[in-house]
């Protein structure tokens, strides 16, 4: 990001936080947090092979760069 | 111009060789091509539906079953995966990215007949009130072309109210079907979390996203999401539908509570919308129904929970667009660091930028317990006010937006601003209800929603006062 860029955003991002700090005066004590609101817990299903249709190259269609059915990236190190 | 019966009535009539799904794929085209000023639709699907409408229509020819929607089209907001054309999230990170499979919707909607005929424009991942944060195009509010048709999902609005097909799908965050559906005059509905699956849609914020219909009509919206509703395997967040159709909106206003939430009727509100929502409450007691005030005191401050929240679940959900598997990947990168670095600043637009700042920012250590768990404690509190707000009524009602359709370019320097526009629409999110905005009326020319939420599952049971309501308001 350009100098520009980030000072913009610096003053924008304040901005929104100084929003959000009104939290900071509420007291939730004695409050659990909430994650979800579904009720749902521990979905499973059985671990068996099940079939969508889909090949793995079918799967692989978007990834830029390819090499014998690996997505392929650019070095890590060095 | 193009006008479209009854969800119900097209159907019948194919499935009766009355009307040809060709036809209406072609009426729907041509609709697109004609309202195209409004960009309203990113791309179209032309090949696909016309496929699938030769399909439908030799199904038909066959004497065999082609489903509740045959030959129904329909325009897709452009964060669910379809195939036929782009899915981009109107980002330019996802800019020429296909599908390899489509949303779980999607195909529910398809396995009854209908027709997905193009794809609609939105703030880029959803993240916006007015459809000004797309990537691609600005779409225009189709009662005032120098006015947003709201956001997120404007463009499945705007498609609606401008007749391009009888329905669109959109998503809903914090606002993002009722508060477009508000602005351009459409019915909008938000079903509760969990009741349609989310499966093959760009997930933005996963506790919070929510899929839902937008039509002219509550009928037309409840078909739709009858077809849409039912747990899902592909997303574990899905719940168990209710076994009655969400058609059977039969139901008797007279004798039911409804609840005007007072937080949501004072400063901030246009006075001229205010009166709307007012005079729908009268229309309510003209009609037998009791109307009571409800005091939800922790509401002020949900706005501040949600922009606490999402952004956090928006910098998780994000991360997965890093160049390497799909999407746009930046060609100078020399090493994987760089490509991620390159790809994601060059593809991602400001708004995205901003919200996965904050998110990173409020789930760090040292700021987590101040911002993200106390914004969790607070939203169990909401959760309780609710609770106990629908001990007391069996609906609450209130306005959608603080405004009606504001101008293109006027809060688009301000996010803030831009945020304050969901300020009565995050809490529903948030607690995971449903909630639904009917057109009630026009103010200076422009329309004006009305919001009614009800308890959790409680979909049908709003729809149906929905529907008593809408006729009321006519």
């Amino acid at each position: 990001m350009s100098d520009e860029e980030i000072e913009q955003f610096r003053q924008e991002i304040s901005a929104i936080l100084g929003y959000v700090d009104q939290l900071q005066n509420v007291d939730v004590s004695g409050l659990e947090p909430t994650n979800q609101v579904s009720g749902l817990k521990n979905v499973m299903r059985p671990d068996n092979e099940k079939s969508y249709g889909y090949t793995p190259q079918q799967l692989l269609q978007g990834a830029p760069a390819k090499e014998n059915g690996h997505i392929k990236v650019k070095r890590m190190l060095g | 111009m193009s006008k479209w019966p009854p969800i119900v009535q097209i159907a019948q009539k194919v499935q009766a060789g009355e009307l040809s799904a060709a036809a209406l794929v072609a009426q729907a085209l041509q609709a697109i091509d004609d309202k195209k000023d409004f960009n309203a639709v990113l791309a179209t699907v032309h090949d696909r539906a016309r496929e699938r409408a030769k399909t439908i229509d030799a199904r038909v020819a066959k004497g065999e079953k082609a489903g509740r929607l045959a030959g129904v089209p329909f325009i897709a907001k452009d964060n669910f995966l379809t195939f036929g054309s782009e899915t981009t999230a109107a980002s330019n990170i996802l800019k020429g990215f296909e599908a390899p499979y489509q949303a779980t919707a999607i195909e529910k909607l398809e396995a009854e007949g209908a027709i997905c005929v193009a794809k609609a424009n939105l703030d880029a991942f959803a993240h916006g009130t007015s459809t000004e944060n797309s990537d691609f195009m600005v779409t225009r509010n189709p009662h005032d072309s120098t006015r947003v048709p709201g956001g997120s999902s404007g463009g499945s609005a705007a498609a609606v109210i401008l007749e391009l097909a009888p329905f669109a799908l959109g998503t809903d965050t914090g606002g993002s079907i009722r508060q477009p559906a508000s602005f351009c005059g459409a019915v909008g509905l938000k079903p509760t979390y969990g009741l349609v699956s989310r499966s093959g849609v760009v997930a933005m914020a996963s506790s919070t996203d929510v899929i839902g219909p937008l039509a002219r009509t509550v009928e037309d919206a409840a078909l739709v999401l009858d077809v849409m509703a039912g747990k899902d395997e592909l997303d574990s967040t899905t719940i168990d539908r209710d076994p009655t159709p969400y058609t059977d909106l039969k139901t008797d206003i007279k004798g039911q509570k409804i609840g005007l939430v007072k937080e949501y009727l004072g400063e901030g509100l246009d006075p001229d919308v205010k009166k709307q929502v007012l005079d729908s409450a009268d229309a309510f007691k003209k009609a037998g129904a009791e109307v009571v005030e409800v005091s939800l005191p922790s509401l002020p401050l949900a706005l501040a929970c949600y922009y606490i929240l999402v952004p956090a679940e928006v910098s998780s959900n994000l991360s997965r667009y890093d160049g390497q598997r799909y999407g746009f990947s930046h060609p100078g990168a020399v090493s994987l660091e760089d490509s991620y670095n390159l790809s994601r600043s060059h593809g991602f637009g400001k708004e995205a930028k901003r919200r996965i700042m904050i998110g990173t920012y409020v789930l760090s250590s040292g700021y987590y317990d101040a911002y993200y768990r106390k914004a969790q404690q607070l939203r169990t509190k909401l959760i309780q006010e609710f609770e106990a707000a629908f001990k007391k009524v069996d609906f609450l009602a209130g306005p959608v937006a603080p405004t009606t359709a504001f101008k293109i370019g006027e809060n688009i320097n301000d996010p803030l601003a831009m945020y304050l526009q969901d300020i009565y629409s995050v809490a529903v999110n948030l607690v995971g209800i449903p909630a639904v905005s009917i057109p009630a009326g026009m103010v200076k020319s422009m329309p004006v929603g009305l919001q009614l939420m009800a308890p959790q599952k409680h979909d049908r049971k709003l729809l149906a006062i929905a529907r008593e309501t809408e006729e009321l308001l006519k």
